[in-house]
This record gives structure tokens, C-alpha cells and sequence, in this order.
């Protein structure tokens, strides 16, 4: 059985930023939604209905992105503004995209010398599941998978070299 | 602490609500929340009102938070307001960029209710 917990790295450099994407989301979802992200060695097969994006320029260029299912996006909108999950509407899409956001600024926070030097688009979210996201040839893809309330999380940084 | 009106600038409405919510926590007594998406918003909300407090995000579409602060010099309403940000860019130098424009506090996203009463509770006793 493949484990959930897999960190890809599809070529050299950088590797060592992972747990720092990692350690950036735990922080996000501890602070701001009041919850710990866990790992896990199972695979849970779940359908990533919804994707948010925060571009990355300057000294880094390149995309941060999270892909999970719609419940779990509704579930942080309902933890981060304290209502009831069948009360999440429109916010919904608002609270995934500032995650997003928050998980990018506070990644690139972590990394010596960068912060100044990056700078972060507004965020933007894709609902659906039936798309490819295709990425510059010369880039990196650094991932990380982990589980919200029990539900699959994905966080993706693709760096454009 | 009496009661004060505030203006929140998010392009983020559920991040103005969480704002919100974290000033409660931290025993400000609000009685009223002013909300804008951008800058340029919030300068149209100031050309009508007077607040007592300003929080504000900096990576805004429109008019970004360090924009309007270094505008906010030119408007009567904003006379004496403290600004505080709040928001993802971290950096040394984007805290003095915020500070030298007018900034008198800076908070980093996230956060907690507990930062955000360390940061803004001086700043509203003027210290």
C-alpha cells in the first residue's frame, strides 16, 4: 500500500523545503481554523473537487496550491468563521483561497532572506475535478499530503526555475 | 475600555469577520465595524465616516494596504487613527516599509486573539 504521507520530489533542490511547506500549513490550520493536521499511512480515496492557487513571483517564481474535497473546504470555512457547516455558502470559496494564502505567506516567511523578495497574487479557487494542471517544463514540484478532520489535504508548491 | 468603532480593509470578507471576531476576544468594546475590500473603498468609506482604529491587509487588488496608508495624511476623517496590519507578508522590510508609512502596529497572518490584543490594545492607549 502507497503511503499518504509521500513527499514527491521530481528533481533535485529544494527538497528540504518540504517540511517547511508542511510545518507552514500546520500552523495555518492550528492558528486560524483551531485544528491539527495529521498524518497518516493510509490512502483515503477521495475526490479533490476543489483547488485554490496563490502565484508566487520575484525571487521565487511559481504556484502554491491545496486540493481537497468540497466537505473538507466547507469544513474550514465553518471552523475559521465559527458557524454551522450546512450555514457555509459563498464564503466558502473566500476561506479556502485565504488558507491558501496564509500557507504561502507563511511559507515563504520561513525561508531566510526570501520573504521581502517574493511577492504573493490574490488567491484563486477552482471548483471541479475534471481538469489537468499543467506546469512549466523547467520547474520543481515539492508535495505534501496530510489529513484535516480525518479528510485528505493536498499541498502542492511548483517552482519555475 | 470604551466603546470604538473600527474599520476593517480585507479583500477577504471572511478574513474581515475573523478580524472582527478577534478584537472581541481580546475585550475591545466595539460599537461599530466598518468593512472594505481594498483601499480605495476604504478611503471612500473614511471621506463619510470617522473610526477609531484601522486594521488592514496590504496584498489587496485595487489599492494595496501600504498605498492607502500613505494617503490616509490627506484625509480629515483618518486624522490621528491608528492603522494596524494585518496580513501574510512577514518580512523585516515590509514591517518598516508599514512602520515608516504610518503604520503603528503590525501583525503577521495567522495569528491569534491573543497577538492581535498585544498589538492593538497598546496602540489604542496610545503607547
Amino acid at each position: 500500500m502507497k503511503a499518504t504521507k509521500e513527499l514527491l520530489v521530481t528533481s533535485t533542490g529544494h527538497e528540504d523545503w518540504v517540511p517547511l511547506l508542511e510545518l507552514a500549513a500546520r500552523e495555518v490550520f492550528e492558528l486560524m481554523l483551531g485544528c491539527q493536521l495529521t498524518s497518516s499511512e493510509d490512502v483515503i480515496d477521495t475526490v479533490m473537487e476543489i483547488t485554490s492557487m496563490v502565484g508566487l513571483a520575484g525571487e521565487l517564481r511559481g504556484v502554491l496550491s491545496i486540493q481537497c474535497s468540497r466537505e473538507s473546504a466547507a469544513l474550514m470555512a465553518c471552523k475559521m468563521l465559527g458557524i454551522e457547516q450546512d450555514k457555509v455558502g459563498p464564503e466558502l470559496c473566500d476561506a479556502f483561497g485565504e488558507v491558501c494564502n496564509m500557507v504561502a505567506g507563511n511559507f515563504k516567511n520561513k525561508i531566510s532572506g526570501l520573504s521581502a523578495g517574493c511577492m504573493l497574487s490574490v488567491p484563486t479557487v477552482i471548483t471541479g475535478s475534471n481538469y489537468k494542471l499543467h506546469r512549466a517544463a523547467e520547474s520543481l514540484a515539492l508535495e505534501t499530503r496530510l489529513l484535516f478532520e480525518g479528510t485528505p489535504l493536498v499541498i502542492s508548491l511548483q517552482v519555475h526555475r | 475600555m470604551d466603546g470604538i468603532s473600527a474599520l476593517i480593509v480585507d479583500d477577504s470578507s471572511v478574513m474581515r469577520k475573523i478580524v472582527e471576531r478577534s478584537l472581541r476576544q481580546a475585550g475591545i468594546n466595539l460599537t461599530h465595524v466598518f468593512e472594505a475590500g481594498n483601499g480605495a473603498e476604504a478611503l471612500t468609506l473614511l471621506a463619510e465616516s470617522r473610526v477609531d482604529l484601522i486594521l488592514c491587509d496590504i496584498n489587496m487588488p485595487v489599492m494595496d494596504g501600504l498605498e492607502f496608508i500613505k494617503q490616509l495624511p490627506g484625509v480629515a476623517n483618518a486624522k490621528g487613527v491608528p492603522v494596524v496590519m494585518i496580513t501574510t507578508e512577514g518580512s523585516e522590510a515590509h514591517v518598516v516599509k508599514a512602520l515608516s508609512c504610518g503604520a503603528k502596529g503590525y501583525i503577521r497572518k495567522p495569528f491569534t486573539p491573543d497577538q492581535v490584543r498585544e498589538h492593538v490594545i497598546p496602540v489604542l492607549a496610545g503607547k
